[in-house]
């Protein structure tokens, strides 16, 4: 029985079996961010502790950092402590923080990899559900609690219990105007939101090795949103080639080495699984949701469903979720009008998606009813962007052009939803409240759509849009 | 096999009442909105358990059950399908233990919620929808209604009824040898730990091949 990568990954990394039936895992690296990590750091200093592998511990600021105004001291003084407890912690224990003065602040997910840190075979945990991104790579990361933090810190391993492995193979390939978002929010509608529980998802298949290494990461993101807490894709050339020359990627002979070390762990042609979903690609539109979870997600030729054609445990979230909106069944979801196009998160605030989308706006502008912003995942991305003249074509077009965070995806920052607005959105969470307005609105769709919806005022099919290439 | 000694209080029997909170796929926004955990500390964070759906914009009161006074006092949360889901935040088991909940019964949790709980010493057991049905409507008509808890038969008993739960075996050892604070048990392997980590290449930056 030949292994797949989850599991040699996972065997690799296995320290020991604790009494409780659970191992006891080795993590490879940690990441911490501003939001989950003081209490955890409070723990192990209450109980004389320390961290035992901070070379293998990397920090940045991302949830509550204001993209507009960074200034110091924030306005916000709760802000200003939690940066200020990170800033504390990691001196303290000399763990490598990437903060606002730095080259390389941005959303924790975005920077890992583009930093290189993220690497195949690894095991990544980091106190955040969407820790799933960094499989993209072939590691095993996992989203965790603040005791699991302290936990980390303290041991560098964490109790798990291993999970079954569902294979998902998705293939053909993507019509123009289709991206990696839709094909992650279809899983979730077909699977459902909690269709991945106690499940790692491999996502395979010729349409996800023929995409990007970002389309990758913008599937294995949202691999929670569908109940998986980790995603991954076996790592390959494009892998290899994406993390060669980062900063923090091995050089030279280490490289060579660390090519055939990343081979070794895929999953081989006979690896076995504990079951398989297949997805057909060619068949796929644009993606959007029109309630409050992310599986309440329908293609933009389709109308929202009648509550009564639906499978009975789906019938009241989605009696909830029409209250909430304010939609009726059977609308068509081509046309709502929106007030906010929100352009960023760790699921699609990379260089690609800001390609994709300044290529829809270039040359148009922003509907007049429609405040548009563009937060860019990471300093880097907005530099690149800067140098390419991305952020140059969403300024002219009427868009507000941010410094890098987590910005409206959780609104623990300035940026919020008001009132009942409603936003077309790049994130990966439509809950309710999640955009910082108890009764705001979230549509989620692909940063292409976002765009095409920014200009035109309301949902739109972005495969009927002219693209201007923006040329650098 | 030896037993690693206990790391928290042993959780094995509990009792209370219960506080039922109807629906599906309650995520963790639900249970904690983002603002309030602008915080270094968890201490405080009772009073935001499921603030947005608690409190009208202005502050006014909404029906709920965290508002009913006939819950207050109760321990036991009961839930339906996928409660926690979304977020890997601590901060929502840490509200609701805030607010007093030393259990949380259900049809499923998201995992990382699950997880969460276990860490915490608060047991998230599950019951069958059937099940869950009844002992949600025999608590909303009689609040009083005492429900234990009993880990080690994975027992749950509603008044003079009792119902078979489900909890993942190692959240149950741990919770019964109150070893559910995982810190000490994982440091007693250390010299294990510094042993898996030499034999990984990448933790010395692939230098064995240069
Ligand atoms: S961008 Fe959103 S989902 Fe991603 S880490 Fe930040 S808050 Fe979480």
């Amino acid at each position: 029985m030949a292994k797949n990568l989850f599991n040699k990954v996972w065997d690799l990394h296995k320290v020991t079996t604790l009494d409780s039936g659970q191992d006891q895992l080795f993590i490879g690296l940690h990441l911490i961010h501003e939001v989950t990590s003081p209490q955890a750091f409070q723990m192990i200093r209450e109980r004389g502790l320390t961290v035992l592998y901070p070379d293998r511990t990397f920090a940045t600021v991302d949830h509550i950092v204001p993209t507009a105004d960074q200034a110091r001291p924030f306005t916000d003084p709760l802000a200003e402590e939690m940066m200020q407890a990170i800033e504390r912690n990691t001196a303290e224990y000399g763990i490598e923080f990437f903060g606002l003065n730095t080259d390389y602040q941005g959303i924790v997910h975005i920077i890992g990899p583009e930093l290189g840190i993220t690497q195949p075979g690894m095991t990544i945990a980091c106190g955040d559900s969407h820790t799933s991104t960094h499989g993209a790579f072939g590691a095993i990361a996992f989203g965790i609690g603040t005791s699991q933090i302290r936990d980390v810190l303290a041991t560098q391993c964490m109790a798990i219990s291993r999970p079954r492995v569902r294979r998902i193979e998705v293939t053909g390939t993507l019509a123009r105007g289709v991206y990696a978002k839709d094909i992650i929010l279809k899983i979730i509608a077909d699977l459902g939101v909690n269709g991945g529980l106690g499940h790692a998802y491999e996502y395979n298949g010729d349409t996800i090795h023929n995409l990007s290494m970002e389309g990758r990461m913008t599937i294995c993101n949202m691999s929670i949103e569908g109940g998986a807490r980790v995603g991954y894709v076996n790592p390959d050339q494009q892998t290899f080639d994406y993390l060669e020359g980062r900063p923090y990627a091995p050089r030279g002979d280490a490289f060579a080495e660390a090519v055939e070390f990343w081979k070794s762990i895929g999953s081989g042609p006979d690896a076995e699984y504990d079951d398989t979903f297949h997805l057909d690609a060619n068949a796929l539109e644009p993606m959007v949701t029109w309630g409050i979870n992310p599986g309440q997600a329908i293609k933009i030729s389709d109308h929202t469903p009648a509550v009564s054609s639906l499978k009975p445990e789906h019938r009241e979230v989605a009696q909830k979720a029409y209250a909430h909106m304010d939609f009726a069944e059977g609308d068509p979801i081509k046309g709502k009008k929106i007030n906010v196009a929100f352009l960023g998160s760790c699921t699609n605030a990379r260089i690609s998606d800001l390609r994709e989308a300044a290529a829809i706006v270039k040359g148009k502008h922003v509907h007049r009813d429609v405040n548009a912003f563009v937060v860019p995942g990471s300093k880097q991305v907005a530099r690149q962007a800067e140098d390419e003249g991305l952020a140059e074509v969403f300024v002219e077009a009427g868009f507000q052009w941010r410094g890098a965070g987590c910005s409206m995806c959780l609104a623990m920052n300035p940026d919020k939803l008001q009132g009942r607005e409603i936003c077309a959105s790049s994130s990966n969470r439509n809950f309710v409240g999640r955009q910082g307005s108890p009764t705001g609105r979230t549509l989620l769709m692909s940063p292409a759509m976002v765009a095409a919806a920014a200009v035109s005022g309301e949902v739109v099919d972005v495969r009927e849009f002219a693209r201007q290439p923006v040329s650098v | 096999m030896i037993q690693t000694e206990s790391t928290g209080p042993a959780v094995s029997t509990l009792s209370g009442r219960g506080i039922p909170v109807r629906g599906n796929d309650i995520d963790t926004d639900q249970i904690i909105p983002a603002r309030y955990m602008k915080v270094v500390t968890f201490e405080g964070l009772g009073q935001y358990a499921f603030y947005d759906v608690r409190f009208n914009e202005d502050g006014t009161q909404k029906p709920h059950p965290f508002n009913d006074p006939k819950y207050t006092g109760a321990g036991i949360l009961l839930v339906n399908r996928n409660f926690g889901c979304g977020s890997s935040r601590e901060h929502a088991p840490q509200a609701l233990q805030k607010a007093g909940i030393k259990a949380v019964v259900g049809e499923s949790f998201a995992e990382i919620f699950a997880g969460n709980c276990t860490a915490m010493g608060v047991p998230a057991v599950t019951l069958s929808a059937d099940d869950m049905q009844e002992v949600i409507g025999g608590v909303e008509q009689d609040p009083q209604t005492e429900i234990t808890l009993d880990l080690k038969s994975n027992t749950l008993t509603v008044g003079c009824k009792s119902y078979p739960f489900s909890l993942p075996p190692a959240y149950r050892n741990s919770l019964i040898a109150g070893t559910w604070d995982s810190t000490s048990v994982l440091l007693d392997n250390l010299e294990q730990i510094h042993l898996t980590a030499a034999r990984l290449p990448y933790v010395d930056g692939f230098a064995q091949g240069a």
